[in-house]
């Protein structure tokens, strides 16, 4: 185990991802550009993936911040620390990204407070500046500097809702579940099951995703079929395999769950 | 201690004699009391109760309950008994006296139907899971109902009320399953793609012929369960095996030729010349029935409506494509995958060979329309010229509620909820019928009226509601935080060079303010509240109103009223999401008097409602003038207020906080029972209305 600095993080081996479409020359050409990108999509459909691919790829460090409803500016910013009756000033991954020139990838951006949304705004437009309040400084970001969010517009509530002002300045990218083709390609590829079991998970997770807007939030998504299809592979049975990897994972209502394993034991 | 000396005869015939009323009916009871009276106590209480409950029903039922229960008491088992009970006075809510004397008059048969209770599958436990189960599966998104039998008419699948085949319960419930799945089959693998009424009447007896069909139909439809569903499947040859189903002789190469993966409906057909002269096979545990007309009446329909539907969207999609473009020479074109696996196809739709993506109303219609027809007729790609439909054609005919509330069969879309009957000590099933209307917007600028009126009772309430606001504010000098304050800091560096002693609060914390709080205003418009109540309601709306505007929480108003549990009504004057504004303003203008006030099934509608909001307080406000009352069915009294207070109860296991504000100053006598001695309150007058929930909202938020 090593310890590295965030900005230290370069993905050294190719990640495994497979391309849905043209986002691949889009997020480069935005990147050239240097434009903020939006990746919006269900959970678990590979847009964290998709950024460490795309980290790799641009050889950029891949900093990455899961926004929490208790983020606040600071914790992207940087705060003053105290170390033997002095005040020290310890910079936040946001800033760090912004010196370093690495990718920062603000993961589920509207789960944050509505503070921390403002600070990125002078980043996410041609000005390309980090204010640091705290210090007195603007912070002009390294020519390589990259600002991606990401959000999933199906569950959210009007009061989580991303900001016009806060959209309009990113290039979107809009994610969806792979098709069955692929996404069993990619459930065989991440768990190494075997390729009629790898089918017939996808063939339910699109039972389940039949299933949204009838009582289930969200169907699904490729993240979970590859988890249960890693158990299946370290000797779970596949119905309970099912239960606990999928079914569980997506809907804690008790009908639900008896119908979705009535689902799962039919398909295998 | 409880006295065990069993009662006398005598005692027995009086307390029959005022249960059963035999003043009025007549009803001879000392036959029954003497045999009565030589039961042990224990069984006297018992049935004595059980009389008590059921007459309060149907005093006929009650007599003809005793007289049958006498002589089974001491060997069926009491809650046995009880569910016989139960069901009698079900039966009779739903379909009246007859059927329940049935009920009441087959106690022996209902031991034995007892083991369909407890072992067969009823359709109002299952139901649920079924049909989010058939929802899960592919193809046209389908409804599930109860019916005489089970069938689809390739819409709906229907199952009968009791499933009770097998032997154990679990079984009966995957027969269900398996039901279920054969009908969905039948809809996803095209049975109904042939014409089937023309194609059987070809045969001189048309009854053998369909049977015939729908044995060869099984067997194809089974093999294309067992490639898609092979779990399923496994359990349906279990099931098979159970119930002794096997293959009729001779019908092996039949079954061979059937479950191939190319194999369609037409092969059934064909298969039916060969087997139409032999013996009609035994129909299979889950083969259900089979009804073309009942498909045919509405796959016409539907076929028709969808072609209609598909090119008026098709029309849409590419009004968006041509504002830019308008280029008229546009069409469309799909490209339909093969199926594979068993799993439908895709459908790529490209306009003028650029892909586009359609959105989901589009590709429900695809599928549907390929699930009838096996492929998309060019025609049907054709966008549909302006005019060249009559909106009427396609719109879903969306029946104005109205009229059909007022209409014959009123309980059509409508909801139903059950009522508690303090005298039988349970519930009525299904016993209200309830629709949410709409207040009709009243511009009359009352609002505004109103604020001017109030506007020194606005301008209090405010400041009440403003002391309440909670907002977000840095806390400095705390001992824990997520900043360093510096100011703190330097004063304690300060106090630790001097030598004393160096406070620990030396951080800055951000103090959110976090009211997490729904509020639903039941409102009483019941035909009562006319006069200086009903304004005293609407004024009080509207000063609450701007009022909470300050707090930010999330709010709704809903009015009730309604005549008879057939028509219980409940009015929208503002919901949850809805802010607040002119047109919620002008509905509680509209607010006006309507007819009686059925609190019970108002309070578990809108308890309903409030359940499905997330918040960590959820405050159920009622305001009313007076009792729960109805017109002419015994609502008014005793059994209102025990409904109402039962219909509190629910809701508070739902963690919801019930209040109450009345405006009748008798309430003290029957409030305390139905919202417990704090949760109500009583005003005389309109101005202490809103402060009152200024205290409500004090007491139960802060």
């Amino acid at each position: 185990m090593q310890a590295l600095a965030p900005e230290e993080h370069f993905i050294e081996s190719e990640p495994y991802y497979e391309a849905t479409g043209d986002e691949i020359a889009i997020f480069e050409a935005a990147y050239q550009n240097k434009l903020p990108i939006l990746l919006k999509g269900p959970t678990g459909c590979g847009k964290t993936r998709f950024m460490e691919y795309m980290a790799w790829r641009l050889k950029r460090p891949l900093i990455t911040v899961s926004c929490h409803d208790d983020l606040t500016a600071s914790d992207l910013v940087g705060r003053f620390l105290v170390k033997g009756g002095e005040t020290v000033w310890v910079d936040g991954p946001l800033a760090r990204s912004v010196r370093a020139g690495a990718i920062c990838y603000l993961d589920e951006i509207v789960e944050a407070r509505k503070d921390t949304m403002v600070v990125i705004h002078p980043l996410a437009d041609d000005r390309r500046v980090l204010p640091m309040e705290k210090l007195g400084i603007l912070l002009e970001a390294n020519a390589d500097f990259c600002l991606a969010i990401s959000y999933n517009p199906g569950y959210q509530s009007v009061l989580k809702d991303l900001k016009q002002s806060t959209r309009q300045r990113f290039v979107a990218l809009e994610f969806d579940y792979p098709s069955m083709e692929l996404e069993r390609k990619i459930v065989v590829h991440e768990s190494a099951v075997d390729a009629d079991l790898a089918e017939n998970l996808v063939k339910f997770a699109h039972m389940t995703r039949n299933l949204k807007g009838s009582g289930l939030e969200e169907g699904a998504s490729t993240r979970l079929l590859v988890h249960a299809a890693k158990l299946i592979v370290s000797g779970v049975a596949p119905i309970a395999a099912c239960r606990s990897a999928i079914a569980q994972a997506i809907t804690d209502d008790a009908e639900m769950l008896a119908a979705i394993q009535e689902l799962s034991s039919s398909l295998f | 201690m409880a006295d065990n000396t069993p009662l006398s005869a005598a005692q027995i015939e009086q307390a029959l004699g005022l249960l059963l009323e035999v003043e009025f009916t007549f009803i001879h009871v000392d036959k029954l009391a003497a045999s009565i009276a030589a039961l042990p106590r224990e069984d006297q209480d018992f049935l004595l109760s059980w009389v008590r409950r059921i007459a309060t029903t149907n005093i006929q039922i009650a007599h003809q309950f005793a007289l049958r229960a006498v002589t089974r008491i001491t060997r069926m088992d009491r809650h046995m008994i009880e569910a016989w009970a139960l069901h009698a006075m079900d039966t009779y809510d739903r379909a009246g006296s007859r059927p329940a004397f049935k009920v009441i008059n087959e106690i022996d048969n209902y031991a034995q139907l007892s083991h369909e209770h407890a072992a067969g599958a009823l359709f109002d436990e299952i139901g649920g899971i079924l049909l989010t189960f058939i929802r899960g599966l592919s193809g046209r998104s389908l409804k599930l109902e109860q019916s005489d039998a089970a069938y689809t008419d390739s819409e709906t699948l229907f199952l009968p009320a009791v499933v009770a085949k097998m032997l154990r319960s679990e079984d009966n419930f995957k027969l269900c399953k398996a039901m279920v799945v054969i009908l969905w089959a039948q809809t996803r693998f095209g049975s109904f793609r042939a014409d089937l009424n023309s194609a059987l009447a070809e045969y001189p007896d048309h009854d053998k012929a369909l049977k015939q069909f729908h044995a060869l139909e099984t067997l194809r439809l089974e093999a294309c369960i067992s490639r898609e569903l092979p779990g399923l499947y496994r359990d349906m040859q279990r099931l098979k095996a159970e119930s002794g189903d096997k293959l009729s002789p001779g019908w092996e190469s039949h079954a061979a030729d059937l479950a191939r993966p190319e194999a369609g409906v037409s092969d059934s057909l064909r298969l039916l010349a060969q087997a139409y002269p032999g013996v009609v096979p035994d129909v299979v545990c889950y083969q259900c029935e089979l009804r073309p007309d009942a498909v045919a009446a509405k796959a016409a329909a539907r076929i028709e409506r969808e072609k209609i539907l598909l090119r008026v969207n098709l029309t849409r999609e590419l009004e968006k494509f041509q504002s830019e473009v308008r280029d008229s020479n546009s069409h469309f074109k799909i490209k339909i995958a093969k199926e594979n696996h068993g799993n439908l196809p895709n459908f790529e739709i490209t306009l003028d060979d650029a892909p586009t993506t359609p959105p989901d109303s589009i590709i429900q219609l695809l599928t549907s329309i390929y699930l009838d027809l096996g492929e998309i007729p060019a025609e049907y790609l054709v966008p549909a010229g302006p005019g060249e439909y009559d909106s009427s054609l396609f719109e879903e005919k969306k029946l104005d509620s109205d009229t059909v509330w007022q209409g014959t069969y009123h309980e059509e879309g409508a909801s139903l909820y059950p009522e508690w009957d303090f005298g039988r000590q349970h519930y009525r099933k299904n016993w209200c019928v309830l629709r949410e209307t709409e207040v009709k917007p009243l511009n009359d600028g009352f609002a505004q009226k109103t604020l001017e009126k109030y506007s020194g009772l606005a301008k209090q309430l405010r400041r009440t509601f403003e002391a309440m606001r909670d907002e977000n504010r840095l806390l400095k000098r705390e001992t824990s935080g997520d900043e360093v304050d510096i100011d703190a800091l330097v004063e304690a560096l300060a106090d630790a060079r001097d030598g004393s002693e160096m406070s620990d609060r030396l951080f800055m914390r951000m103090h959110r303010s976090q009211r997490n709080i729904a509020v639903m205003f039941m409102v009483d418009m019941s035909g009562s509240t006319k006069g200086w109540i009903n304004d005293a309601e609407r004024e009080s709306l509207v000063l609450l109103c701007e009022a909470l505007k300050l707090l930010g929480d999330r709010y709704a108003i809903y009015g009730f009223s309604g005549t008879t549990r057939k028509r219980c009504e409940i009015y929208r004057i503002k919901n949850f999401d809805e802010p607040y504004g002119e047109l919620v303003r002008q509905r509680i203008a509209g607010i006006a008097p309507q007819e009686y006030t059925r609190m019970g099934v108002a309070i578990r509608h809108l308890t309903a409602l409030l359940n499905q909001i997330n918040a960590r307080t959820r405050l159920l406000i009622t305001l009313s003038d007076g009792k729960p009352d109805d017109y002419h069915d015994g609502y008014r009294g005793q059994y209102g207020i025990e409904d109402t207070r039962m219909a509190l109860i629910e809701a508070k296991r739902n963690g919801i906080h019930p209040f109450c504000i009345t405006i009748d100053t008798e309430g003290r006598d029957y409030l305390p029972h139905m919202y417990g001695a704090v949760n109500y309150t009583v005003v005389s007058e309109i101005r202490e209305l809103p402060f009152k929930v200024s205290d409500i909202y004090r007491r139960l938020t802060c």
